[in-house]
């Protein structure tokens, strides 16, 4: 596709960049704030050039401490502010889930709606990158869990830049899951768009015999899985749920009708997972429509593994195929 | 100087930590740990005193001024505030033992910290609380039965934070004291020149979230006041098993003063904390105020302090009692007649029926309340099970009217 004034390739990461700068241009309100993501633009370089251009009070590199971070940013937002936090990585927002949990997530309420928090944690996460312990985690199931919190997780360049827009809108906090090993991959990105609603899926691909639900890194791997399966004759439908709090149930639910079959595919481990929360609901919404049970691919029960054995960990093209087939079999 | 120093009193529950021969040579044992707390720098903790427990009016080189205009009316009004704060605070406790209420946290014995800082704020100054700042509430004009409801558990706070600047009691220890540092941060970025006061206590200051807030404020120069309560005691443990150092000595490692003020002298604690205030209006950056006092009462109602600490302790501090120093002093200095103790003695007593009416009357929150304010924006999932909840108490009411 050709560029023209509003529409442009870019990677994925510099989609959530150029996003964030137009946060920062339209609401003086809007802070970024995080480890490196100053003068460094972050070690994803996510935030490149942002401090430069709105200066250290807006864009804030913070001492090594992510429940100040996060903490701190609920007193900004208690000020006015609309704070937009980096974790540097999954693995380290842990320090942070105390004051994400109980305060961030719990105002609101507590307050009887006189307190509204919007505030958006970005997270970078997920494998696929050869990275040391700590680094390739997906812990969304753990902030879902929450109420009060709205988690997201775009797939693409242009669900990153829309999605991002809205997050920061959002008057409520928002976990922004950010899928790292997806940073470098280019979309087209339209900045004069209208986006649909921050928290509907969408139909990447249409099909008959089969929905596979994805979010985030996965929404790739099914489409090329859906590409596989196509050559074999088989036609699966591929649905990315952007959005795990609040999930659009009534979009599965409607493939599911279609195609009566339904894999859910994600990176965290299935015990406890968004998959298991999908499998019970559709299971009760489409009883009588489903031909199989609902089945899940994603990580084991085990800790992330070391990098030279994350590909045995990690859903891949086959496992995906593997349960197609398991799902088509009954 | 009448107040034991955290520093010098014996660790009475060494016992269990050097008793183990494995570790023993491995690290100090506690005899060492004491004697290093002693010789820590800054010496002998300095107490910032300006009413002796007699009531008796002592000097201060540095913190005079900041009292030097206090008029006897408002003298009185101080002791005004701290009566009517402690009869607040019995009233709620007998409401619990009524079973009006499930629970409360008794401010007793440190109305002095809570008056004389809360006093010392301006209206555009924001205090961010712990759940027990009743008399903070207090001073800055907040309904004291408003504090009650989530006492009495129909809600978990509820009032508007913005209206009196007096944000929400936080129960997660320390939490607070990032709010404060990032809502001061805001104050500073928007060129403002309020101050912001976090409340925490001698527990809290264990915690990782009140050394982020130490950091933070000192890195970004934030407008904040730390008013640290030491009551002694963080439910069972005293503040031995905190802190090896005077708690206001750990400011000097962050890069900022530090004071310690007899908690139970309400004027001191007027004059420290505006002092403290008006270093973060100027710009100077965050304080840390160490109010030495004690917890006369129970941790909350649900705690039983016979079980880990003696009646002598509180005997000595109840000589050390706030009201009744500031009552020596004004009796002393004759701004009082028995009109005005009659008057107030009137006053408390009205309080307290009205605090106790207005809980009584408190309604039950409505069943759909627990769906409410889950989400600024809303939420489908929220949206659909109070549908089904709606759908499920329906149920009950068909098979009533069935009947």
């Amino acid at each position: 596709m050709a560029e023209t004034m509003t529409s442009k390739s870019l990677p994925l990461a510099k989609a959530i960049n150029e996003s964030l700068r137009r946060a920062l241009e339209t609401d003086p309100k809007v802070l970024v704030m995080g480890e490196d993501v100053g003068k460094l633009g972050g070690v994803f370089r996510v935030t490149d050039g942002l401090q430069k251009d709105f200066g250290e009070s807006r864009v804030i590199d913070t001492p090594l401490a992510e429940s100040g971070i996060v903490g701190t940013a609920i007193g900004l937002a208690l000020r006015g502010y609309r704070p937009v936090v980096e974790i540097q990585f999954d693995g380290f927002v842990f320090p942070a889930y105390d004051q994400i949990v109980t305060q961030l997530a719990k105002m609101h309420a507590r307050s009887l709606g006189k307190v509204k928090l919007p505030v958006v944690v970005r997270i970078p996460y997920g494998g696929g990158i050869g990275a040391v312990e700590h680094h390739s985690e997906s812990p969304e199931a753990l902030f879902a869990h929450v109420s009060g919190l709205k988690v997201v997780s775009p797939s693409n360049a242009s669900d990153a830049y829309w999605m991002m827009q809205q997050a920061i809108q959002s008057d409520d906090p928002v976990i922004f899951f950010e899928p790292k090993r997806r940073y470098w991959d280019k979309g087209e990105v339209n900045t004069e768009a209208i986006p649909g609603p921050l928290h509907k899926a969408r139909i990447v691909r249409e099909g008959t015999d089969l929905t596979l639900v994805a979010y985030g890194p996965m929404v790739k791997l099914c489409q090329e899985a859906a590409d596989a399966a196509a050559e074999e004759g088989k036609s699966l439908e591929v649905l990315d749920l952007r959005s795990v709090s609040p999930l659009d149930f009534d979009s599965v639910q409607a493939s599911v009708e279609r195609t009566r079959r339904l894999v859910v595919v994600h990176e965290a481990s299935v015990f406890f997972g968004s998959g298991a929360e999908i499998a019970a609901r559709i299971t009760e919404r489409c009883f009588y429509h489903l031909e199989a049970p609902v089945l899940r691919v994603g990580g084991y029960h085990a800790p992330y593994p070391p990098a030279r054995l994350e590909e045995e960990y990690l859903p891949s093209l086959d496992r995906v195929l593997d349960a197609v087939d398991r799902s088509l079999a009954y | 100087m009448t107040v034991e120093s955290t520093a010098a009193r014996t660790p009475r529950r060494s016992a269990g930590t050097t008793g183990t021969k494995s570790t023993a040579g491995k690290r100090a044992p506690a005899k060492k740990i004491s004697a290093t707390a002693k010789n820590a720098p800054g010496g002998d903790p300095e107490l910032v005193q300006l009413l002796t427990p007699e009531g008796k009016r002592v000097k201060s080189a540095a913190y005079d001024k900041y009292v030097a205009g206090i008029t006897p009316d408002e003298l009185r009004g101080l002791y005004r505030d701290m009566v009517l704060t402690r009869r607040f605070d019995a009233e709620a406790t007998a409401l619990q033992r009524q079973g009006e209420l499930g629970l409360w946290a008794s401010l007793l014995g440190q109305e002095a910290a809570q008056i004389g800082s809360g006093r010392a704020t301006r209206e555009d100054d924001y205090v961010f609380p712990t759940y027990r700042e009743h008399g903070v509430a207090w001073c800055r004009g907040v309904d004291p039965t408003n504090l009650l409801g989530m006492f009495r558990g129909v809600n978990n706070g509820g009032w508007d934070p913005n209206s009196n600047n007096f944000h929400l009691y936080t129960i997660v220890i320390g939490a607070q004291t990032l709010h404060a540092t990032g809502y001061a941060m805001g104050v500073a970025m928007d060129g403002a020149d309020s101050a912001v006061i976090a409340y925490f206590g001698d527990g809290a200051s264990s915690q990782g979230d009140v050394a982020e807030s130490f950091t933070f404020s000192a890195v970004y120069n934030a407008p904040v006041v730390f008013f640290c309560q030491n009551n002694q005691w963080a439910i069972s443990e005293p503040t031995e098993k905190q802190t090896r150092v005077p708690l206001y000595q750990r400011a000097q490692g962050y890069g900022f003063p530090g004071v310690r003020v007899d908690g139970n002298d309400v004027l001191a604690c007027l004059a420290v904390t505006k002092w403290a205030l008006e270093r973060a209006r100027s710009g100077e950056g965050p304080t840390l105020v160490e109010a030495y006092t004690y917890r006369m009462g129970a941790h909350t109602t649900s705690d039983d302090p016979t079980k880990y600490r003696a009646d002598e302790e509180r005997e000595a501090w109840e000589a050390k009692d706030p009201i009744l120093r500031l009552r020596r002093h004004l009796e002393a200095s004759n701004h009082t007649d028995e009109g005005f103790f009659a008057e107030l003695e009137a006053e408390s007593e009205a309080l307290g029926r009205r605090v106790r009416e207005a809980v009584r009357a408190m309604p039950d929150p409505d069943h759909f309340a627990i769906f409410e304010n889950v989400y600024a924006d809303g939420h489908a999932l929220v949206d659909e099970e109070r549908a089904q909840f709606a759908a499920y108490q329906a149920s009950f009411a068909d098979a009533e009217g069935g009947n």
